[in-house]
C-alpha cells in the first residue's frame, strides 16, 4: 500500500511537471500570436497589399514592394535549393548509402542546419555582394537557398531511407536500371514525406531576416529586377520596427502577421498532404 | 508432365562469398530442369536464399560480394563479367518473401516491367495486364479497381500481384523466395496451385522452409546445410528414401 501511494505521488508530480511545461510553452506561443494578430490586423487592409511605401513622414502607403520582393526571393531560393537538396539527398541515400562518404555529408549538413543564418548572410555578402559592389535580389536568394539545401537534403535522405529495400530489389529484379528504380519506385514511396520536407524548408526561409540584411538589403521602391537591392517583408519589419513612426510600427506588425499566416498555411498544407497520402491516423 | 526434361540451368562448382568473408555457398553443382519446379530446403542460414539470389545476380546490388564457378543458362555463363544484368533480370522473374507491391495502382505495378521492355501502347499494356491478372486468378477480384492503389489488396492478393508482375514480362525462369511464409493457409494454397500451373510455361526455382510445400509442389528438391548441398534428387526420392543420413534427420524433423 505504502509503495503504491508513493508511486502515485511520483506519478502525479511528473505529470504536473509535464503539464506545467506544456502550459508555459503554450502561454508564450499564444501571447505572441495573439499580440501579432491584435496589433497587425488593423493595418492589413487593401492599401497594405496594393501600395508601395509612402514617402517618409507621410501617412498611408503599403508594402507591395516588400511583399512581391519577398515572394520573388523565396521563389528563386526554392528553385535553387530544392533541386540541389533533393538530388544531394538522393545521392547519399541511394548511391552511397552506408559509406563513410554519406556519413560525412550527413554530419556536415546537420552542422549547416544549425549554423546561425547571419553567418550564411555574411558569407554570401563576401562572395556575391562585395565583389559585385552592390546588394542584389540574387544574393538574397542564394543565401536563402544555402540555408534551405541541408534541410531538404536531410529530409530527402531520411524519407528515402524509410522506403523498404525489398521494394527496390523487386524493381531491380524486373530488370530496371537504377535511375528508374529511384524515379518510379523510391520517389513515389517517399513523395509525401519529401514534399512535406520541402514545405517546411520554405517556411523556414520565409521567416529569415539576417541573411537578407547582408544580401538583398532593402529598397523603398517596387522592383522585380533581381540585380538590384530588393525589398522583403522580414527586413522591412526589422527596419520599420526600429523606426520612429507609428504608421511604420503598424505596418511592421501587419507584415509579421502576414508571414505568420503564410507559414501556418504551408504547415497546414504539409499536414493535409500527409493525411491525404496516408489516410486518417 | 513431359517425360524427358531438358536442363535449363546448369550450376557447377559455385562458391559464394559475402564481403565479410563468409563462405556462404560451397561448391554447389546441380541442374535446374526446364518446365519443372525445383525446391531448396534447409535450416535457416543454410544458404538456400543466397543461392537463389545468384540466379538473377541480386548480390551485385551490394558491394563486395564474390562468385566463383559457373551458372550456365541455356549454355551461357551468367556469372561472366560481361553479362548484362538488366537483360538477365528481365528473363528471370523473382517473387520475394514478403509481398512487394510498388506504391502505385495495380495496373501500373504490372505495367512497370512491360514499360521497361519498351511497350508504350495503352491497348497492348491493358491486354497484357489483364492476361497476367487472369493467369494469377486475380482478375475476378480486381477487374473493377485495377487503377486503384495496390496497397489496399490483402497480403495474399499482393503476393499474387507480384507473381502477375513477374510473369507479365514473360520471363523464362521464375525464382520464388519463400513466397508463402507471410501468408495464411488459404492464400498459401492458391499460390501453390498457381506455381503448379506456371510450370507448364516457366522453369521454377523456389526456396521454402516448409517441407510439406516442397513435397507438394516440386519435382526436384535440394537439401542445403551450412552452405553445402547435402543432397539433390527427385522430390519423391528425397522424401521417401533419402540417401544421406542428414537429409533423413532433417525431413523427419529431428533438427532444424
Amino acid at each position: 500500500m505504502n509503495i503504491i501511494t508513493s508511486r502515485k505521488i511520483k506519478s502525479f508530480l511528473v505529470l504536473s511537471l509535464c503539464v506545467g511545461a506544456t502550459l508555459l510553452g503554450f502561454f508564450w506561443l499564444f501571447f505572441i500570436l495573439i499580440d501579432v494578430i491584435v496589433q497587425g490586423v488593423g493595418a492589413l487592409g487593401p492599401d497594405f497589399f496594393f501600395n508601395d511605401p509612402a514617402p517618409v513622414g507621410m501617412a498611408g502607403g503599403g508594402l507591395r514592394n516588400a511583399l512581391i520582393g519577398q515572394l520573388i526571393i523565396v521563389l528563386v531560393a526554392t528553385l535553387i535549393g530544392v533541386p540541389v537538396g533533393l538530388l544531394g539527398g538522393t545521392f547519399i541515400a541511394e548511391y552511397c548509402r552506408g559509406t563513410s562518404y554519406a556519413r560525412v555529408i550527413g554530419v556536415l549538413s546537420d552542422t549547416m542546419v544549425s549554423v546561425p543564418s547571419i553567418v550564411v548572410g555574411t558569407f554570401i555578402y563576401a562572395i556575391l555582394v562585395k565583389p559585385l559592389g552592390h546588394f542584389s535580389g540574387w544574393a538574397g536568394s542564394v543565401a536563402l537557398a544555402v540555408i534551405m539545401i541541408p534541410v531538404v537534403l536531410r529530409t530527402t535522405e531520411d524519407m528515402l531511407k524509410l522506403v523498404p529495400w525489398s521494394l527496390r530489389e523487386a524493381a531491380f529484379a524486373l530488370g530496371a536500371p537504377t535511375y528508374k528504380v529511384i524515379f518510379k519506385v523510391t520517389y513515389r514511396g517517399a513523395s509525401a514525406g519529401i514534399l512535406t520536407g520541402i514545405l517546411l524548408a520554405i517556411s523556414r526561409i520565409v521567416g529569415e531576416t539576417a541573411p537578407l540584411l547582408f544580401t538583398s538589403f532593402n529598397s523603398p521602391y517596387f522592383s522585380t529586377n533581381m540585380n538590384e537591392p530588393m525589398a522583403s517583408l522580414t527586413v522591412t519589419i526589422f527596419q520599420y520596427a526600429m523606426g520612429p513612426y507609428a504608421s511604420w510600427h503598424a505596418q511592421a506588425w501587419a507584415a509579421s502577421l502576414l508571414i505568420a499566416l503564410f507559414i501556418l498555411g504551408l504547415t497546414l498544407t504539409g499536414r493535409f498532404i500527409i493525411r491525404w497520402k496516408y489516410g486518417e491516423r | 508432365m513431359k517425360s524427358k526434361l531438358k536442363i535449363k540451368i546448369d550450376v557447377s562448382g559455385l562458391n559464394f562469398y559475402y564481403p565479410n568473408g563468409t563462405h556462404a555457398l560451397k561448391g554447389i553443382t546441380l541442374p535446374i530442369h526446364e518446365n519443372a519446379v525445383t525446391a531448396f530446403i534447409g535450416p535457416s542460414g543454410c544458404g538456400k536464399t543466397t543461392f537463389l539470389r545468384c540466379f538473377n545476380r541480386m548480390h551485385d546490388l551490394y558491394h563486395g560480394n564474390r562468385y566463383e564457378g559457373e551458372i550456365r543458362m541455356d549454355g551461357n555463363n551468367i556469372l561472366a563479367g560481361d553479362t548484362d544484368l538488366m537483360t538477365l533480370r528481365s528473363t528471370i522473374g523473382m517473387v520475394f518473401q514478403k509481398p512487394t507491391p510498388f506504391p502505385m495502382s495495380i495496373f501500373d505495378n504490372i505495367a512497370f516491367g512491360l514499360r521497361l521492355k519498351g511497350i508504350k501502347n495503352k491497348t497492348e499494356l491493358l491486354g497484357r495486364v489483364e492476361k497476367a491478372l487472369k493467369d494469377t486468378s486475380l482478375w475476378d477480384e480486381t477487374c473493377d479497381r485495377i487503377m486503384q492503389s495496390s496497397q489496399d489488396l490483402s497480403g495474399g492478393q499482393q503476393q499474387r500481384l507480384c507473381i502477375a508482375r513477374a510473369i507479365a514480362v514473360e520471363p523464362e525462369t521464375i525464382l520464388f523466395d519463400e513466397p508463402c511464409s507471410a501468408l495464411d493457409p488459404i492464400s498459401t494454397g492458391r499460390i501453390e496451385d498457381l506455381i503448379a500451373e506456371l510450370k507448364e510455361n516457366y522453369t521454377i526455382v523456389m526456396v521454402t522452409h516448409n517441407m510439406q510445400q516442397a513435397a507438394r509442389v516440386s519435382e526436384y528438391t535440394g537439401f542445403f546445410m551450412m552452405g553445402e548441398l547435402i543432397e539433390f534428387n527427385k522430390t519423391t526420392k528425397i522424401f521417401t528414401a533419402p540417401e544421406k543420413k542428414l537429409t533423413e534427420s532433417y525431413i523427419t524433423g529431428r533438427f532444424g
